[in-house]
């Protein structure tokens, strides 16, 4: 059912601008949705960031991933287990460039006789997120091409690995082919697996529905109905410039449905899961060093009326006793 | 005695998952999947609302008219107080990589002990009261109101979480469903919810200075005691300080030590190395507990506890502070301590008056753990040690969860077994180090009435102590958490009899030969060293 749901909400994304461009209404698919989008993609994502750093952490809470620092003569793992900005950044590295804690996915069996419980190394999700992420990156930045003039070394170089096969015409981009298996793969995980399925809602099949989406009207456009790529850079070069104006040789509708597509992501992910892009930098079983044995970890909201039970009252409840005991006591009886 | 299944029955676990959605299931409340509720006595001495009798399985939890309120309050006042309880409300993707990491969901198959699914019950909360789409789109974006079954079954499933932080670690994020966890537990508070085995310590530990509620005099006596059996087994006095001031260290260790079996062969451990080192030691009965059930009560009641440390170390005079062996009192000390209750300038950064090793890793809270002060004099030759007093025992591991996972204190341990016994194995290497497994009794759950769940969220660690009991003959599993050594005996007997449980510093206080000792014919717990089976006293 939810995913149902997700699956007609995309489909109303393609097909509202696909007919409403026919209806003459291309100006707003094609100027007012995007700066409506970047506006509140731009505000929305600032409050959030803004909404959590402005948050205490009162505690300094990472989750150790290895052997502290300690003797000299014992191997520390400064990645695993920071004590300072130096780990932390290492940490973080390999976390946001590496997916670091997914690399270390097990998945349990559990053999009846015996009987076994075993664990066995799982790294699918790792590799299929991995190849997500990076297509999607490299695509972002071949986009570039759409909004700089002129367009940076940069983006040919991602343009010429990117196709570096040499197949077809236009040549195919290996990023576009790989997104989509990545996609269908978490997609696939979602209805297939039983734990994943059960955990899952409607805003987790949403974006990839959306991103599929993004990805087919794209494919779409670009291999099958070869749309007019200059004229498409003329209208984005109008929106970055602000300039906007309407290019005057005809661009396909499915270009209006890829750009609403993008303009429903952007505006949809300041409010979702997506923010997990700000949000991993901020957490702070990751981004906290082990130093709070080293030195002080300031809590803002420390209350100092908080007192243990003192060792007079303590003394004063057991004194005979501590006595008789032959314990030393601060006060005589 | 609780009932509980037998091991052939107990791993039938089926990891399927239900069709309807898990809004829509009630786990009922049954003799063992639950901790008996907090006592209105020791609520009402600890100033906790809503003290009353109930139980867990009354249709009427009796909660104060205006819940609802208290809770959503309390739930915005953390968010505004903890970064990490709002970041993790929000970014968690759903992916699953969690899923299977938690003990008790390995052992038992429900699938709301999946870490996600257990922050799943307070997200949606979160989403149902403080999102407007998610109220309108409802149960298809996990929202929910409140109502008195989430309550219940917010008892139900954040009593059913040890804290172990294992999830954790497999987050792409780091999302911390222990963090949730203790959320969790500071709403029920608020509406008298939680359970006795926490309270009644935390209580306890606030008058006697330990979670057992021994008196100074009482506690004194269990130490004479230990010292008599020590006495017997090696021909030698010891007479340690207690409440001394002016001493250079002061010597804190969890109270559960001194009280049980095997945690006072541990204690005796402790009482030997000190006395064969001349170290200049007291110990205190105000600061008898290193534990802090407060940990797992709220930051105050955790602050409070704390706090005796440092007020005794102060008071005594005393250098720097030396901890003893427990897992959760050393996440406190670690990433809590100074925090709350330092900075402890009055005190020095601990320096060992033996080998003159500075411990910079303690730098800020003048803390150092016995295994880190014990591997220095093994490294250093201060030792005069006889590892085949341990021939007896065939070893492995266990790593409590909070040193591995709030702390990274994997080496020390394991650099002592490897000198004061010569038989070692680990376990595999997916349930050691930080990869480690709970006990399935930490946070406070190491009750008697909740053994068949703890019993299931073992399995993991179970099952692992069977592999190497059967492929090396291990029969000794040694850790170092007091916790430990009362959850793991029964947890061994059941999953790998044959398996026993002791401390690090039991062995190391079998191996060290005391200046004019007799010659021993028996370990610590009185049994014949090999050899000396047929030895008369
Ligand atoms: C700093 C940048 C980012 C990092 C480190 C990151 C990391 C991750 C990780 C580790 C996962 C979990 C694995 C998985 O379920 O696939 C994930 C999931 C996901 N990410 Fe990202 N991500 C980043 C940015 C983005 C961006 C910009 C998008 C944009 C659309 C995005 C979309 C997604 C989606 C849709 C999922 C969920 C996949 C599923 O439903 O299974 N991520 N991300
Ligand atoms: S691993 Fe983290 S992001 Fe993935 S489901 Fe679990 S808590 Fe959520
Ligand atoms: S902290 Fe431990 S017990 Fe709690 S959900 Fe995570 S893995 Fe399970």
């Amino acid at each position: 059912m939810a995913a149902f749901y997700s699956f007609l909400a995309v489909l109303a994304l393609i097909v509202i601008p696909w007919l409403g461009v026919g209806m003459g209404m291309s100006a707003l698919f094609g100027i007012a949705l995007p700066y409506i989008a970047i506006i509140i993609f731009m505000v929305g994502f600032t409050m959030r960031i803004v909404d959590w750093a402005k948050s205490p952490v009162p505690f300094c809470i990472p989750t150790t991933g290895g052997q502290q620092k300690s003797l000299p003569w014992i191997k520390w793992s400064p990645w695993d287990n920071p004590v300072d900005k130096k780990g932390v950044f290492m940490r973080m590295v390999l976390e946001v460039l590496c997916f670091r804690s997914l690399f270390r996915n097990t998945s349990v069996k559990l053999q009846q006789d015996g009987p076994k419980v075993g664990y066995s190394s799982e790294k699918s999700l790792w590799l299929f997120s991995l190849i997500f992420h990076y297509c999607f990156l490299l695509i972002l930045v071949r986009h570039l091409r759409f909004f700089l003039m002129p367009i940076p070394g940069a983006v040919g170089i991602a343009e010429f690995l990117d196709s570096i096969l040499q197949i077809g015409l236009p040549v195919m981009y290996q990023s576009d082919a790989l997104i989509m298996v990545g996609l269908l793969f978490l997609l696939a995980r979602r209805v297939f697996d039983g734990k994943v399925r059960y955990i899952t809602l409607m805003q987790d099949y949403f974006p990839l529905f959306l991103l599929l989406g993004i990805v087919l009207t794209g494919v779409w456009m670009r291999y099958v109905v070869k749309v007019d790529v200059i004229a498409v850079k003329e209208l984005t070069m109008s929106i970055v410039t602000l300039r906007p104006h309407m290019p005057t040789a005809p661009i396909d509708p499915s270009v209006y449905a890829h750009l609403t597509l993008v303009c429903a992501l952007f505006i949809y992910f300041p409010f979702s899961k997506l923010m997990h892009m700000g949000g991993i930098f901020l957490s702070p079983t990751r981004v906290l060093p082990n130093m709070s044995r080293r030195a002080q970890w300031v809590n803002p909201w420390n209350d100092p009326a908080v007192k243990a039970h003192s060792y007079e009252a303590y003394e004063d409840d057991f004194r005979e006793k501590m006595i008789e005991a032959g314990l030393p006591v601060d006060k005589k009886a | 005695m609780a009932k509980y299944p037998p091991p052939e029955e107990l791993i039938k676990i089926n990891y399927s998952t239900p069709v309807k959605s898990w809004m829509d299931t009630k786990t009922p409340f049954k003799p063992g999947n639950f901790s008996y509720p907090g006592k209105p006595d020791i609520l009402k001495y600890l100033g906790m609302p809503n003290p009353r009798v109930w139980s867990p399985t009354d249709d009427d939890w009796q909660l104060p008219p205006d819940w609802q309120r208290l809770v959503m309050e309390k739930f915005r006042s953390l968010l505004k107080k903890y970064r990490s309880f709002k970041v993790f409300m929000d970014i968690c993707v759903r992916c699953g990589a969690c899923a299977d990491k938690c003990h008790f969901f390995i052992g038992g198959g429900d699938p709301k002990n999946m870490p996600v699914l257990r922050a799943e019950l307070l997200r949606s909360i979160y989403r149902g009261e403080f999102s407007a789409a998610a109220k309108v789109l409802g149960k298809l974006a996990g929202a929910r109101k409140l109502e008195e079954d989430v309550i219940k079954e917010w008892f139900l499933y954040f009593y059913q979480c040890t804290e172990c932080r294992r999830c954790s670690l497999f987050c792409p994020y780091g999302i911390d469903t222990a963090e949730i966890t203790m959320m969790a537990r500071e709403l029920l508070h608020e509406v008298g919810c939680n359970i006795n085995w926490i309270l009644e310590p935390a209580a306890n530990c606030n008058r006697t200075g330990n979670h057992l509620g021994i008196q100074p005099h009482a506690y004194k006596d269990m130490m004479d005691f230990l010292c008599d059996d020590i006495e017997d087994i090696t021909g030698k006095r010891i007479r340690p300080n207690v409440n001394k001031k002016g001493c250079e260290i002061l010597f804190i260790t969890p109270s559960g030590d001194i009280f049980a079996d095997p945690g006072i062969y541990t204690y005796m451990g402790y009482l030997i190395l000190f006395e064969h080192l001349g170290l200049d030691v007291t110990w205190s009965t105000y600061a008898s507990e290193g534990g802090n059930f407060g940990l797992f009560t709220s930051d105050k009641m955790m602050k409070k506890i704390n706090g005796k440390m440092y007020n005794e170390a102060k008071r005594l005079g005393v250098k720097w502070i030396l901890g003893g062996e427990c897992g959760h009192m050393w996440r406190v000390i670690n990433q809590y301590m100074s925090t709350m209750n330092g900075p402890a300038d009055f005190l020095e950064t601990p320096v060992s008056p033996i080998t003159g090793t500075k411990f910079d890793a303690a730098s800020g809270t003048k803390m150092l753990h016995i295994a880190e002060f014990t591997a220095d004099l093994i490294k250093n030759k201060k030792l005069n040690l006889d590892p085949s007093r341990n021939d007896n025992f065939i070893s492995t591991f266990h790593d409590s969860c909070n040193p591995a996972r709030g702390m990274g204190l994997l080496e020390e341990p394991r650099y002592i077994m490897k000198n004061v016994c010569r038989q070692f194995y680990e376990m595999p290497e997916n349930t050691i180090r930080e990869q480690t497994f709970c006990c399935g009794g930490g946070a406070g759950l190491n009750n008697e009435e909740f053994t068949e769940t703890r019993l299931r969220g073992g399995l993991p660690r179970g099952n692992a102590v069977k592999y190497v009991r059967d492929r090396h003959g291990v029969n000794n599993l040694a850790c170092i958490c007091a916790i430990d050594r009362a959850t793991l005996p029964p947890l061994c007997d059941y999953w790998a009899p044959g398996v026993g449980v002791s401390g690090v510093h039991e062995l190391v206080g079998n191996a060290i030969i005391l200046d004019g000792e007799k010659k021993r014919t028996t370990d610590l717990r009185q049994n014949p060293l090999p050899g000396m089976e047929d030895e008369e006293e």
